[in-house]
């Protein structure tokens, strides 16, 4: 006979036989009993944290740095409605997590017991999916199944809500072999007539663009796109969720298009005759005015999620496929359409984008007596170098950490981009840390993001889980403050945070959370800082990096204007010399 | 902006309404008329959803549904191919003057009277939309007292089934060993 266990036994189990090495968490009432077995687990390491958004956060970091299931757990009511902005984050961005939830016994729910939240019913549109199991022996199913879903096809959360009564029953453990969900049967594999199509197109096209999203390092194809833009000589734009996935060093890459990217990327795109979009969703931050984007490009759409192909953009070839596969077949097809003599000639279009990037490289104006934010983010990436892992907040920060950090390698930069998560950075820089002890680990913070989870860094510190944390304290929330500048008259409602007047003080919060705390004012101890705290590796390192409060992100698309008003600076318009266009 | 009829087969389990009403709102679509109930299979249900659309969200709302897990199959229902039906039970007033030109328009929609009292009937009427607002207007200056309503109903004309196909159970794929 089998063994009899508990059916919080039979989900520890469960989660061992996934492949669970690390999970993110907070026990409370209704998850107490899954936390007794998991004392025992010699396979899976619990790591407290201070707050569940953190442990979501850091399952999510955990994922995107090393592609594998991150996995937060809490308890029922509060625990698990403190995981929804984690879930919504993780939806937006195609991060697969799973989170286990407590939920009151399975008698008790719907009668408003105490801590009682119908987490399934809230997470219903911010998860993939999601399950209530109210009955032990259907614990293993439901642990592979969310495993499944959550790593297949478009990656994603998935919740699996668990009732006390059913981990406290008497139940039997078997892990199955497979999972068979007759709606679930997501297309990996192109559609061949499609990919020939796309070809005959690219091969034929004048002024093409690769227009590279997040898919393409989900799907792990950034040697797949190294081959296909060599092969092409075809200019590459990377998305804020795709930084990393071509190097920044590659002379073909325009850097990143969208309301704060690149004069050439942004100018690429509008003047295109065709966009090669892999992996990406025309996201309204990097179209603009949607009407008048790439108004002259037809479209092919490749991405693994049919409902995002002609969702914003009508495609003329729709691709549904993962990126690896789709951008593998496509390098064949092209191979076949070039060694038949068809090639358009699309070299003085490159040369004219290699022109425009040159031209208007990314830059910043230091002001006398005040550190520039963007020198201090310049600096960090230089001195810790493409090796290390860049995790950044929401903000100002964090388009000067997408613009002035070179990434040359997948996974090294990790943020939240669709939903726009302030707090992001400490928990999610701790999960990647956590996936990988011996990568050096850079969160790029704001003070205003700071202040809503460094909570975490006293479970850093408790855990051995020494980050670097960058705040670029500009004492004010940054972006918005920028807003209020430019449309707004600079009347500055509640944006100040005053927190150069160090209420609170990040050195003395840094030491009392456990870490080393360091502060810097001046570009001359810059340099210096930084690498004191690249030596600090048996803690985690603060810096206070006190900047000038003025500085803007640049360039700037103005919200629901055309990507045409790029503007290089307030008021300055960079010049394309359209009659040119080859 | 047009009618669209879907019939959307889906698991037969706790839950998967509010999935798909959810969607709906979350999206921003519409539903105008939503009928659910069980099919020839227990372990499949039926959704008939009515939404109004201009065409290329339709295709929308078909892609982000079928993301549904317990979501099986979608089709939409149109044409001259396609049988809809609704049915409404409808109280109107009729006393021993009027109860004559009641029955008389009851028997010209070929409805039927399944409840009778002294100043009232009950119709039940079955039909398209058409049919059903037509004879509402006509009942109209008798008085109606009460209208109940039900979603569409919809079916393709022929010997095929869409549930057929749903039926085959999903190819089940290996999972990893995590040893």
């Amino acid at each position: 006979m089998t063994q009899q266990m508990t059916g919080a036994h039979s989900l520890i189990l469960a989660l061992e036989s996934a492949g669970v090495d690390t999970v993110f968490g907070i026990p409370g009432g209704a998850i107490l009993p899954a936390y007794d077995p998991l004392l025992d687990s010699t396979k899976i390491r619990h790591i407290l944290v201070r707050h569940e958004q953190g442990a979501g956060h850091a399952a999510q970091g955990y994922a995107a740095a090393t592609g594998k299931v991150g996995v937060c757990m809490a308890t029922s009511g509060p625990g698990a409605t403190n995981l929804v902005t984690p879930l919504a984050d993780a939806a937006m961005d195609s991060v697969p997590i799973v989170a286990i939830t407590g939920q009151v016994a399975s008698a008790a729910i719907g009668s408003d017991a105490f801590q009682e939240a119908d987490i399934r019913g809230i997470t219903m549109p911010i998860t993939k999916h999601n399950y209530l199991v109210t009955d032990p022996a259907e614990i293993p199913r439901a642990v592979a199944e969310a495993f499944y879903i959550a790593s297949s096809g478009r990656p994603g959360p998935v919740l699996v809500d668990i009732a006390k009564d059913a981990l406290q029953a008497m139940t039997t453990f078997e892990y199955p072999q497979s999972v068979s969900l007759p709606g679930y049967r997501p297309v990996t594999k192109p559609h061949g007539k499609q990919v020939r199509e796309a070809a005959r197109l690219i091969a034929a096209s004048r002024r093409p663009v690769l227009y590279v999203g997040g898919g393409v390092i989900r799907a792990e194809a950034s040697d797949e796109l190294h081959v296909l833009a060599e092969l092409t000589k075809i200019p590459v734009v990377t998305t804020l969720m795709a930084r990393g996935a071509f190097p920044d060093s590659h002379p073909l890459h325009l850097g990143m298009p969208g309301m704060h990217g690149t004069v050439a990327a942004v100018g690429a795109l509008q003047r295109s005759d065709l966009l090669i979009s892999l992996g990406a969703r025309f996201d309204d931050r990097v179209t603009g005015r949607l009407d008048s984007f790439a108004p002259g490009a037809k479209v092919i759409h490749a991405d693994i999620d049919p409902a995002e192909i002609s969702k914003n953009r009508h495609a003329d070839v729709p691709i549904v496929g993962d990126c690896r596969e789709v951008i593998a077949e496509l390098i064949v097809a092209l191979q076949a359409e070039y060694s038949a003599g068809h090639r358009g000639d699309s070299a003085p279009w490159l040369a004219t984008c290699q022109g425009w990037r040159d031209r208007y490289p990314l830059g910043y104006q230091s002001q006398d007596n005040l550190l520039s934010p963007q020198y201090v983010v310049e600096r960090i990436g230089a001195i810790a170098g493409p090796d290390a892992t860049y995790v950044a907040g929401v903000g100002q920060h964090q388009m000067w950490a997408a613009h002035f950090v070179r990434y040359e390698r997948p996974r090294s930069w990790i943020n939240s981009g669709g939903l726009g998560t302030m707090g992001f950075a400490v928990p999610a820089a701790m999960g990647a840390k956590t996936a990988l002890p011996d990568t050096v680990v850079w969160a790029i913070d704001g003070d205003g993001c700071f202040q809503m989870t460094n909570q975490e860094l006293a479970t850093c510190a408790l855990n051995g889980i020494p980050i670097k944390v960058a705040i670029i304290n500009n004492s004010s929330l940054g972006m918005v403050r920028q807003w209020q500048t430019l449309f707004y008259d600079g009347r500055y409602s509640n944006t100040d945070l005053h927190s150069a007047a160090r209420i609170p003080d990040f050195v003395k919060l840094a030491e009392a959370l456990g870490c080393v705390g360091l502060r810097c004012e001046s570009a001359d101890d810059v340099d210096d800082t930084i690498t004191k705290a690249m030596e600090i590796n048996d803690a985690p390192v603060v810096v206070d990096f006190i900047v000038n409060p003025d500085a803007m992100v640049w360039p700037m698309v103005a919200a629901g204007t055309s990507n045409d008003a790029i503007q290089i600076a307030r008021d300055l318009k960079p010049v394309f010399e359209d009659d040119d266009l080859p | 902006m047009t009618l669209h009829t879907l019939s959307v087969l889906v698991e037969n389990k706790p839950g998967v309404l509010a999935r798909v009403a959810s969607l709906f709102s979350r999206r921003g679509f519409n539903i105008e008329s939503l009928a659910v109930g069980p099919t020839e299979h227990g372990e499949i249900s039926r959704m008939t959803i009515v939404v109004n659309l201009e065409d290329q969200r339709l295709e929308q709302v078909t892609k982000q549904l079928n993301k549904l897990v317990e979501v099986l199959k979608i089709v939409e229902i149109e044409g001259a191919g396609a049988i809809e039906r609704e049915l409404a039970l409808v109280k109107v007033k009729a006393d021993a003057q009027s109860r004559g030109q009641v029955l008389e328009t009851v028997q010209l929609f070929r409805a039927k009277v399944v409840d009778v009292s002294v100043d009232a009937v009950t119709v039940e009427v079955t039909g398209n939309r058409d049919k059903l607002e037509a004879m509402l207007r006509v009942l109209e200056p008798f008085g109606i007292r009460e209208l109940v309503q039900s979603g569409m109903v919809a079916i393709n004309r022929g010997g095929r089934s869409i549930t057929d196909r749903s039926l085959k159970p999903a190819p089940p794929v290996s999972l990893p060993n995590p040893a």
